[in-house]
């Protein structure tokens, strides 16, 4: 007996080694363990036997079963590694075919570089105030101490808006400027303030340089004992964070605008070399803003007391500065809206800007013009 | 405001270099704009002579003209009318600098003919705005030789631009003093000694009452017989040439420079063409005026002139008349120096569109205390250069009243612009400068009468702090900034905004800026009865109204792209469009458009065309970054009419609050637009969805069950126009608690739904998710539920279940 049960599982174990797939692999283990199978006919078969040939052969079966079955399933796993390893032989793909494409949109530099100055200013403390771009000329012009035939009002290259009223006298303009949201904003708040109103803004000019709308921001601070000091130092620091620089070096240089008294237009200091502008070095100078003492007639006009407060003002081009800090080197082309330009010059979504981790994600210093 | 170095110095003396003067005068805010140094620009040109000049074949103004020049005969290719054989020509070799063309001469050919170098005229050597002609050089001059050898003209011009504020600097004598302030040089004494008259003027004048209150309060005139009107020395012409003006006649570069000179614009009259004596009066209605400039000016009321017993000679300030102007033939003349008032002299030239020199600085201030001293300065040089005999004066009211003298604290220099200065310094300065300091803090300072602009302390600040210099201005922190952790800064609507547009990029849409202004036609497409807010003084015609939507500048540049070759196209953009004509006349729109495939032509899927329904997702994607109740919009139809009339929807929150509008856009617009394929746009009004109620951050508490959920699918044949949302909200109502969700995942429609359903059927099939809360739900339960769906929709829309 013992000889035929060693028998059965050298035939068994060979017979499952060479099985070709899982079928075959479960004929025969209904061949040997199913309800008619040889080895479990063999354990019926222990019930005519004695006791002392059931203890002998019972363990020596059971162990057969398990050798059996052992088998079986080790052989199963390896036709389904096989055949695993088959099937995917047969799924070859080309992986330089290109990528299934899901593009995002990107960000206007006007819209990526106004959130930039936002969020430096934010951290000075400073709000952001709107206004409407038609404009009486009042708040454009009047209210900022310049006043009708003033020489410096045809300056500005003035879009006037055509409206009913006919009277000589009141007249609506597009905002030259986004000066005129001071005066709202300090009409309608109590002092001291902090703002910046960033905008669209109108001049009637176009060429290489201007185009007839860009935007602007304003800046205003108005306390007690705001010097132009305080000015120089609230520009210092925004140009260092904007231009992501250590050091930045601001020139004053004596203006004139209606608006403010002191004046001074801001240069900051750069290189040029090779046609390639570098901010933050070099010997030259390069005009940035404007920006001075707000005038007691402003501040009057605004229903501010100029006796108890004193403030200043400055106006900034946000198209300019973009092009300054990005590269970008022509105006006009920020309201072609060639697709190519906006996928180059364009932002991602995910490009916040925030001061805790950086205002752009990658500062450029040396950009081309 | 242009002068030259050498001008400069009949007023300063000092040794500073152009280069120090210049820096001085932008820092003193008199910004330099350029500085051109004709020794320097001029040096590498010589002279040459024409051999010959032959016509152009090709081109009737062009001569082909062979040059004797240091390098050789030279075919030169000219288009200037005198250019002639026999006259000595100042020539540019190849590679020369061209400063008045700001390049460099190259050989090349012109219309097919070679050419080797250049003639110049005076404009391009920047000597004055002379282009007519080439320059000609008269006398000894040897071909090859130097033309700067040959020519005077080698002192550095240096142009400033001038702030409104500043008409004293209009002057070359102003400038002077503001340098000598600043400590470059002392400005020179001007000993003027006023002439006795020999005869009493044969003219008189008269200011009528009109103007001698406000618009003429002084005229200061001189007769001058038997003068000699010829060509003026030849340093007053250069010195004219230099700043870019043409000599005319002694009597008129004798203005001119006056002007230029001392700020102090006169007019010459011919006296012997002016009828009787002046009168300086207002117009009449329709009086005219053939001025200098050759043109008629109709005149009104409003303007100040000067008549003479037939009509208008002069109107004040701006410009003289043709007929009585100075010509070589005048033999009498009368000057005028005149003090015309800042505002009506503005309005006039305004409303004349006269630009002239005179009016430039009139309308500005000019010195009313130097109009004696102006005439006085003219009539020496009359006689000197001219002959002839000068009048008594001639004097006709007075200079306007003084300003008061305004009260200096010299501690507020510091606490405005955070600079100190010793009281002695400011004085200094202001002394220099011509403010009379008197007494002790606070001081006394009267203002000169050349600084109109000068109104109170803060002007005086300015004034110090120019000349002591900005650039020492240190930056200082702000006292007040511990507000420890920042506050958020924008408002609630200014998040929003911000999130939308980042939403719209998230959709694949590219923002882009597009002009507020369109062209007339373009915004009549998409007024849909909005006021019209157009500009009246348009730069273009394509720039003449103000957006009454923002679609139509995404379709203008869709248009282009596609010219471009670009035809898959997300473009959105956020900004104000227009409803009327004043401050407030605006609303904020978001708008996106799509044309094109919903992707690119690939290896992967077939093309497909983006549909109404991409769009729609689209929308309500960027709806839902916004926290809009997303469940309770409806779609409406009715949507403006540059959408597809079918294919289109406006975009309600309940009966009355418009969220937005979406739909394709309608043929008759793309081909306006000059678009191809078809188009999808759709518009959020921001400012219309309401903020949601609670202040607080907390979420509302999670609801799910863990009961099991059960789908039931239904299709139901309906007729074609019964909308999907009708039938959803049908089967919502029979249940409202257990249906958690409809969704649609058939539509069968058209030709085939009609073969089988019948004409106008469509069928429409829908899951229905059932959720209990309380028990599991039982096969039986779920039966009637069924049934009732059926049911409900059956009565609700008319349709039938599908079998």
């Amino acid at each position: 007996m013992t000889d035929e049960i060693s028998k059965l599982k050298g035939d068994a174990l060979l017979r499952i080694r060479d099985a070709q797939d899982e079928s075959q692999l479960e004929e025969l283990r209904i061949a040997f363990l199913g309800k008619k199978g040889s080895v479990s006919l063999k354990m019926r078969s222990l019930g005519n036997m004695s006791n002392d040939d059931k203890a002998k052969l019972g363990p020596v079966l059971n162990a057969l079963k398990n050798d059996i079955n052992q088998s079986i399933s080790e052989k199963k796993r390896e036709l389904r590694k096989q055949a695993i390893d088959e099937r995917l032989k047969g799924e070859w793909i080309d992986v330089t075919q290109p990528s299934k494409e899901r593009k995002w949109g990107t960000i206007h530099p006007v819209s990526q570089v106004t959130d930039e100055v936002v969020a430096i200013f934010s951290s000075l403390g400073f709000s952001v105030a709107e206004g409407p771009q038609i404009e009486s000329d009042w708040y454009n012009f009047d209210a900022l101490n310049i006043p009708p035939e003033h020489p410096a009002r045809q300056e500005f290259d003035t879009f006037y808006i055509a409206g009913e009223q006919k009277s000589d006298k009141a007249s609506n303009v597009l905002r030259t400027h986004t000066s005129p949201v001071q005066i709202r904003y300090m009409e309608s708040n109590q002092m001291p303030c902090r703002i910046i109103a960033p905008g669209r803004v109108y001049r009637s000019d176009y060429d290489q340089t201007h185009t007839p709308m860009f935007h602007q921001v304003e800046g205003l601070a108005i306390d007690k004992n705001i010097t132009m000091a305080n000015l120089k130092w609230v520009l210092e620091e925004f140009c260092k964070a904007f231009f992501e620089l250590e050091k930045v070096e601001l020139r004053f240089r004596s203006s004139h605008f209606p608006f403010t008294e002191p004046s001074a237009e801001v240069d900051i200091k750069c290189s040029w070399d090779d046609g390639k502008l570098k901010v933050g070095e070099g010997s030259d100078w390069l005009e940035i803003l404007g920006s001075g003492m707000v005038h007691p007639k402003v501040l009057e006009a605004s229903g501010v007391d100029s006796r108890e407060y004193q403030g200043f003002a400055f106006g900034m081009g946000i198209d300019r500065i973009a092009m300054l800090k990005y590269g970008i080197p022509d105006l006009r082309s920020f309201f072609d809206n060639d697709l190519r330009w906006l996928h180059h010059y364009g932002f991602s979504t995910i490009d916040v800007p925030g001061l805790h981790s950086g205002i752009s994600e990658t500062a450029i210093k040396s950009t081309e013009i | 405001m242009k002068f030259s170095l050498g001008w400069l110095k009949d007023h300063l003396e000092t040794n500073a270099s152009v280069g120090e003067i210049a820096d001085a005068l932008t820092d003193l805010g008199l910004e330099v704009e350029s500085i051109s140094d004709p020794s320097e620009t001029l040096k590498h040109f010589k002279v040459g002579e024409i051999l010959s000049a032959e016509k152009h074949p090709q081109a009737d103004k062009l001569k082909i003209c062979l040059v004797a020049t240091s390098e050789g005969d030279r075919q030169i290719i000219c288009g200037a009318p005198n250019a002639r054989p026999g006259i000595k020509v100042v020539v540019a070799q190849p590679g020369d600098y061209i400063p008045g063309l700001d390049t460099k001469i190259k050989v090349g050919k012109i219309r097919g003919v070679e050419s080797f170098g250049m003639m110049c005229s005076e404009k391009e050597l920047q000597i004055s705005d002379e282009h007519e002609g080439i320059i000609e050089i008269h006398g000894e001059a040897k071909v090859g030789q130097y033309y700067t050898e040959l020519t005077d003209i080698k002192d550095p011009i240096i142009q400033i631009s001038i702030t409104p504020n500043r008409p004293d600097a209009l002057g070359v004598r102003g400038i002077a003093r503001d340098l000598q302030a600043k400590g470059i040089g002392s400005i020179i004494h001007q000993d003027i000694k006023p002439v006795i008259g020999t005869f009493d003027s044969p003219i008189k004048v008269t200011l009528n009452s009109n103007v001698s209150k406000k618009d003429c309060p002084l005229f200061i005139g001189r007769y001058f017989r038997n003068v000699h009107n010829g060509s003026s020395p030849k340093w007053l012409q250069d010195r004219l040439r230099a700043i870019g003006l043409r000599p005319i006649s002694t009597l008129v570069d004798i203005t001119n420079y006056l002007t230029y000179d001392q700020n102090r614009p006169l007019h010459v009259f011919d006296a012997n063409k002016v009828k009787g004596n002046l009168e300086v009066r207002k117009a009449r209605e329709n009086e005219k005026i053939v001025a200098l400039d050759e043109k008629e000016y109709v005149l009104d009321p409003t303007m100040t002139v000067i008549s003479d017993e037939e009509g208008v000679e002069s109107i004040g300030g701006i410009m003289g008349a043709m007929n009585s102007g100075c010509t070589y033939e005048t033999t009498n003349v009368f000057v005028e120096a005149a003090y015309f008032n800042t505002i009506a002299t503005a309005k006039t030239g305004r409303r004349l569109r006269i630009e002239s020199d005179a009016r430039y600085r009139f309308e500005r201030g000019i010195d009313p205390d130097f109009t004696e001293t102006g005439m006085e300065l003219a009539t020496k040089l009359i006689l000197e250069y001219c002959g002839g005999e000068a009048s008594n004066l001639i004097v006709s009211g007075a200079p306007p009243n003084k300003p008061p003298a305004i009260s200096l604290d010299p501690e507020k220099l510091n606490s405005v612009v955070g600079m100190t200065v010793s009281s002695r310094e400011q004085c200094r300065i202001l002394n220099d400068l011509g403010f009379k300091v008197s007494g002790d803090s606070p001081y006394e300072v009267s203002i000169p009468s050349w600084r109109p602009d000068i109104m109170g302390d803060i002007d005086l600040l300015e004034e110090i702090s120019r000349v002591i210099s900005l650039r020492n201005l240190e930056g200082k922190p702000f006292e007040k900034n511990d507000f420890g952790v920042p506050k958020p800064i924008l408002t609630k609507m200014q998040r929003r905004v911000s999130r939308l547009r980042r939403a719209f990029t998230i959709e694949g849409y590219d923002e882009c800026i597009t002009y507020s202004f369109l062209d007339k036609a373009s915004a009549e497409l998409f007024r849909e009865g909005k006021a019209r807010a157009f500009i009246s003084n348009p730069i273009s015609s394509e720039m003449t109204d103000m957006r009454p939507s923002i679609i139509p500048g995404l379709l203008m540049a869709a248009s282009k792209n596609q010219d471009r070759g670009i035809f898959d196209l997300r473009l959105f953009e956020i900004g104000s469009s227009f409803n009327g004509n004043s401050p407030g006349d605006e609303f904020l729109e978001a708008s996106g458009l799509i044309l094109g495939n919903i992707f690119g032509r690939n290896a992967y899927e077939p093309l497909r065309v983006v549909d109404f329904f991409d769009v729609k997702g689209h929308l309500l994607h960027v709806l839902d970054k916004l926290n809009a109740p997303i469940n309770r919009l409806s779609f409406k139809r009715n949507a403006p009419s540059y959408y597809h009339p079918q294919r289109s929807a406006i975009i309600q929150l309940g009966p009355k609050i418009r969220i937005g509008e979406i739909g394709e856009i309608h043929p008759s617009i793309l081909e306006s637009f000059g678009l191809k394929g078809s188009a999808h746009a759709f518009t959020i009004f921001p400012e219309n969805i309401p903020f949601q109620g609670s202040n607080s951050s907390a979420r509302q508490a999670m609801k799910i069950s863990d009961l099991p959920s059960s789908n039931r699918d239904f299709a139901f044949i309906v007729d074609e126009k019964i909308q999907v949302d009708a039938v959803i909200a049908a089967i919502y109502s029979v249940d409202k608690k257990l249906i958690e969700e409809v969704s649609l995942f058939d539509v069968f429609e058209g030709r085939k739904a009609h073969e089988q359903f019948g004409n106008g059927k469509k069928s429409i099939a829908f899951s229905v998710k059932l959720q209990p809360t309380l028990q599991t739900l039982k096969d039986s339960d779920i039966e009637e539920l069924s049934t009732k769906i059926i049911k409900t929709v059956e009565e609700k829309t008319g349709g039938s279940l599908r079998s």
